[in-house]
């Protein structure tokens, strides 16, 4: 073992550190917004609910087809039923990673996963 | 009719660098054999050969011994002017060109392990560009960089411990001709 740190020379050190930094700050850029942490339910655009995502609880939220039920799980969320005909946002499952959204377009009703930061994707622009 | 005869006049440094790219082309297909958790995490052992020719030899026969070994070895394992081919040659390109700038750096300081890291990392940068511009056009290849940066500080700093054995091993008596 003792031979083999003989090989290292000191800038070598620097450079193994300064990786291990590179590395570490490539997981929040690159993971943007970290764990799953708050649904927000809309209805008709306008939020209906921001639910911090630590319990089981359940939705029932109307819209003009009928009521689209939305379960909330620790971690994740997921639209359970909707009235909609092409049943698009059930058939999408649970939602864990931030950003992430499900809508009911039928039923004008969506879920959205939210994290610590805000993360952007071709729908919010 | 005259046969004619073309005699292509074999030199030592050719015999050497063809002996260097096999060595290479062997380590290639070590790490073909060795299973991956993800497609893209490799130990990269051929590395350790480039290493050690650019610090014996010069960048100029590590470039042949690479070029050769990124050729040959896709034709081994079957995958020439396929995508991974492109991948393969897009790391290899960007890391001997980051080897051609950091192997100025003084030597006292800076040995074979931080070339093998600054190496690993130029790869992993090479293939992840080349797959964002051409293979997945889009930034989701990206969610992966963590897993390639860890899997390359981790790789390149044990082959470049290797390569620092090999050339410690090996004696400073040959004169590097740079």
């Amino acid at each position: 073992m003792k031979h083999w740190l003989a090989l290292v020379r000191p800038g070598d050190w620097l450079v193994m550190l300064a990786s291990a930094l590179l590395v570490g700050i490539s997981v929040p850029t690159f993971w943007q917004g970290g764990l799953a942490d708050r649904a927000i339910i809309r209805q008709e655009g306008k939020v209906f609910a921001e639910v911090d995502l630590r319990s089981k609880r359940q939705f029932e939220v109307s819209g003009p087809l009928g009521t689209t039920l939305i379960a909330i799980e620790p971690g994740r969320a997921r639209v359970i039923s909707d009235p909609g005909p092409r049943q698009y946002c059930v058939r999408q499952g649970w939602l864990m990673r931030p950003g992430e959204i499900a809508i009911c377009a039928p039923n004008r009703v969506s879920v959205q996963i939210t994290g610590r930061t805000k993360v952007y994707d071709s729908i919010s622009y | 009719m005259t046969p004619s005869v073309i005699k292509l006049t074999i030199t030592a440094e050719d015999r050497r660098v063809a002996w260097l790219a096999t060595a290479a082309v062997g380590l290639s297909l070590v790490d073909a054999a060795i299973p991956s958790p993800l497609p893209g995490v490799k130990p990269g052992l051929a590395n350790i050969v480039t290493l050690v020719v650019l610090a014996r030899y010069g960048w100029g026969t590590a470039v042949w011994v690479s070029a050769l070994r990124v050729l040959a070895g896709s034709l081994l394992l079957g995958y020439f002017l396929a995508p991974g081919f492109f991948l393969s040659l897009a790391g290899t390109t960007l890391s001997l060109l980051t080897l051609g700038l950091a192997r100025h750096l003084p030597t006292r300081w800076f040995g074979p392990v931080s070339l093998s890291i600054f190496a690993a990392f130029a790869h992993i940068g090479g293939q992840l560009l080349l797959a964002r511009l051409w293979l997945i056009p889009h930034d989701g290849v990206f969610l992966l960089t963590p897993v390639f940066a860890a899997a390359a500080l981790v790789f390149g700093t044990i082959n470049g411990l290797i390569a620092a054995k090999l050339l410690a091993e090996s004696g400073p008596s040959e004169t590097p001709h740079v």
